[in-house]
C-alpha cells in the first residue's frame, strides 16, 4: 500500500454530541494552545464522557499530547506555553487564572509516557502524596497503598517488597506502578499519555487490562501509541489532525464507518 | 598507516600520558608522606606548637582547621542550596540569569589571594570581626560557594524533568516537588559537592593569611564558654589552621625543628584531603544503592 500525503479535505469536520445516556465528566470549548507565537490546538471543543475510555489518535504532530496536557494544567510548567478557551469540569472552567492547579492535578491525574517512578521505595511512591496531602494516619494510608496497587494489578508481584526501592522493578511494573500512584489519589479523571509506548508487548497487555478494569471507577482520556491499542480498548475515539479535531465519535464508528475521508484515510493506514 | 595501527599508536600515547600524570601525583604523595609521616608521635598531635624551642606540635592547628571547616560549611552550604535550587528550578533564561552565572564562574576563578585581600578589608576591618574565625569562614565561603553551587546546581540538574513533572502531576507545588522528590534524588551529587569542597576548604591558605590570622593563641579544650578567648569554641579569636601553619614555619619560623614540623604537617593536610575525598566516593555511592536498590 503506497503511503501518500493527505490530500483530502481537513477542513471538514464531524464533531458528535455525546449521547443522552451519557454524562460527560470534563469538556473544553474552543481550546487553543501556543507555544510562544505557534498555535499548537486551533480551538478544540470535546466532551469526554464518563467511565469510559477515549482515546486521542491522530498523526505525530497533531499535537494529541499537547491537548491531553492542558486538560489537567500541566502545560502551566512549559515555558512560553499558553492556554485560552474553556475547560470545564465539575460545572467550573478550571482554566481560569485564580484556580487552585494543585487541587485540579489531584483530582485530574497523569501518567506519563515514560515510567518516571520516585526513588522511593514501592510504598514511599504511593504514600508520599498522600500525606503531603494531609492524610497521616498509619492505617489508612497502608489501606490506599494496598488498594490502588491491587486496582493496578500490582499488588501479588510487590506485597512482600514493598517497602524496597521502586527503581529495580521492571518497566511494566514500574508504569502500573505510576498508574497505582495517580489513582491512590482517587482522581474523577486520569490522562495517559501513551502509557505503553516504552513498554514491551506484555507489559503492554497487562497496562491495557488494568485500564479496562479501572474504567468502572474511573473516567479515563488516553493517547495511544498505536490505532490498535485505540481500538482494543477505548469507548470514544477523537481524531486530531495538526491541531484540530477533525472526527469524534464511539470507537466503532470512528474505525469502521468514519463520517469524514482524512478519518478513512488515516485509520486504514493511508497516511500517519 | 591502516586503522588498526593508528588506533593502537593512540592507546599508547594516551597510556603515557596517564602514565605520566600518575607517576606524578604518585611521587608528590610518596615525597610528602615518606617525609612527614615519620614526624608523627604523640606529641605532635596532642602538644601546642613552640615558638623557639623544638619539639611542638600542632594539636590547636589541627582543631582550628576543622572548626573553620565546619563553619565555613555552616554557612556556605545553605546559600549554595538556595542559590543552585533557584538556577536549577525556578530561574527563568533571559540576560539576568546568564550574568548571574557567569558572575559566578568568574568567581569561581579569583585567586584565593584576592579573596584574601578583600575579606581583610571587608570583613577584618570594616565590619570590624577582626582576625577571627568568622572573617575567615566568610573569606572562605566567597571563595567555597561559587564552585559549591556549581556542583549542587548540576546534581540538581542531574534528575530528569519526568521525576518533577511526577510530582506536579500529583497536585504537589513546585516547592514541595523540589524539596521532596528532586532535593532527595540529587542528594549523592550534592553531598559528593560538599565534601569535596570541604578537601578545599581544609587545604586553603592563601585567603586566611589576612582573615583568620596568622596566630595560634593557646587553648583551654576544658573551658566550653564560647565568648571566652580561650575556648576553642570562641569564632571571635584569631586562628591560625593547618595550611597558614605550613607557610608560616616555612616562611618565618625560627624553631629549630621547623622543617620536620612543616613536613609532619603537610603530611596531614594531604592524609584529611585524601580522607575526604575517599568519604565523599564512599557515602556516595552508598546513598545511591540505598536510593536505587532492588
Amino acid at each position: 500500500m503506497a503511503v501518500r500525503p493527505i490530500e483530502t479535505d481537513v477542513t471538514k469536520t464531524s464533531i458528535k454530541k455525546l449521547p443522552e445516556n451519557l454524562t460527560g465528566v470534563i469538556s473544553t470549548e474552543d481550546l487553543h494552545v501556543y507555544y510562544g507565537d505557534f498555535e499548537a490546538i486551533k480551538g478544540v471543543s470535546l466532551e469526554f464522557p464518563k467511565n469510559q475510555i477515549t482515546a486521542l489518535i491522530g498523526p505525530s504532530g497533531s499535537a494529541k499530547s499537547t491537548y491531553l496536557r492542558s486538560l489537567n494544567r500541566m502545560n502551566d510548567e512549559i515555558k512560553g506555553a499558553k492556554v485560552t478557551g474553556k475547560i470545564l469540569y465539575k460545572g467550573r472552567d478550571i482554566n481560569a487564572s485564580d484556580v487552585d492547579v494543585y487541587s485540579v492535578r489531584k483530582q485530574i491525574g497523569m501518567v506519563f509516557q515514560r515510567p518516571n517512578p520516585f526513588s522511593k521505595s514501592i510504598y514511599e511512591n504511593i504514600a508520599f502524596a498522600l500525606k503531603r496531602h494531609g492524610i497521616k494516619d498509619k492505617n489508612v494510608l497502608d489501606e490506599a497503598v494496598e488498594t490502588s496497587l491491587k486496582q493496578a494489578a500490582l499488588w501479588d508481584q510487590v506485597k512482600d517488597r514493598l517497602h524496597e526501592s521502586a527503581i529495580g522493578m521492571s518497566g511494566g511494573q514500574q508504569q502500573r506502578l505510576c498508574i497505582a500512584r495517580a489513582i491512590a489519589l482517587k482522581p474523577d479523571v486520569l490522562l495517559l499519555d501513551e502509557p505503553a509506548s516504552a513498554l514491551d508487548p506484555i507489559s503492554t497487555a497487562q497496562v491495557e487490562e488494568t485500564l479496562l478494569e479501572l474504567k468502572e471507577n474511573y473516567s479515563i482520556v488516553i493517547v495511544p501509541h498505536n490505532m490498535q491499542q485505540a481500538s482494543r480498548i477505548s469507548d470514544y475515539t477523537a481524531f486530531f489532525h495538526l491541531g484540530n479535531v477533525l472526527e469524534y465519535d464511539e470507537t466503532r464508528t470512528v474505525f469502521t464507518r468514519p463520517a469524514i475521508q482524512a478519518t478513512e484515510d488515516y485509520v486504514s493506514g493511508h497516511y500517519g | 598507516m591502516n586503522p588498526k595501527k593508528v588506533d593502537k599508536a593512540a592507546i599508547a600515547v594516551l597510556y603515557v600520558l596517564a602514565a605520566l600524570i600518575v607517576l606524578i601525583l604518585a611521587s608528590l604523595l610518596a615525597f610528602i608522606l615518606i617525609r612527614g609521616i615519620p614526624q608523627f608521635s604523640w606529641e605532635f598531635f596532642t602538644q601546642p606548637a613552640k615558638t623557639f624551642e623544638e619539639g611542638g606540635g600542632i594539636i590547636i592547628q589541627l582543631f582550628n582547621s576543622f572548626y573553620m571547616l565546619l563553619i565555613t560549611l555552616l554557612i556556605s552550604t545553605p546559600v549554595a542550596l538556595g542559590a543552585a535550587i533557584y538556577l536549577s528550578e525556578y530561574a527563568p533564561q533571559n540576560a539576568l540569569t546568564d550574568f548571574i552565572r557567569t558572575a559566578i564562574e568568574v568567581l569561581s576563578s579569583l585567586p584565593s589571594i584576592v579573596v584574601g585581600l578583600f575579606g581583610y578589608l571587608i570583613f577584618v576591618i570594616q565590619w570590624g570581626f577582626g582576625f577571627s574565625i568568622l572573617s575567615g569562614s566568610l573569606a572562605l565561603m566567597i571563595f567555597n560557594l561559587p564552585l559549591l553551587t556549581r556542583t549542587i546546581e548540576d546534581a540538581l540538574r542531574a534528575i530528569p524533568g519526568a521525576q518533577r513533572e511526577a510530582g506536579l502531576a500529583l497536585g504537589l507545588s513546585r516547592w514541595e516537588t523540589v524539596t521532596r522528590i528532586v532535593l532527595p534524588a540529587a542528594m549523592p551529587g550534592i553531598l559528593t559537592g560538599v565534601i569535596l569542597s570541604a578537601g578545599r576548604i581544609f587545604g586553603e591558605a592563601a585567603a586566611l593569611i589576612y582573615t583568620a590570622g596568622q596566630s595560634a593563641p593557646a587553648l583551654d579544650f576544658t573551658n566550653w564558654n564560647p565568648r571566652s578567648i580561650s575556648s576553642p569554641l570562641n569564632i571571635m579569636r584569631p586562628a591560625e589552621t593547618l595550611a597558614v601553619h605550613i607557610w608560616k614555619v616555612n616562611s618565618e619560623g625560627i624553631m629549630p625543628d621547623g622543617a620536620e614540623i612543616s613536613a609532619g604537617a603537610s603530611a596531614i593536610l594531604i592524609l584529611a584531603v585524601l580522607l575526604f575525598n575517599l568519604l565523599a566516593r564512599y557515602l556516595g555511592r552508598k546513598l545511591q544503592q540505598k536510593l536505587t536498590s532492588a
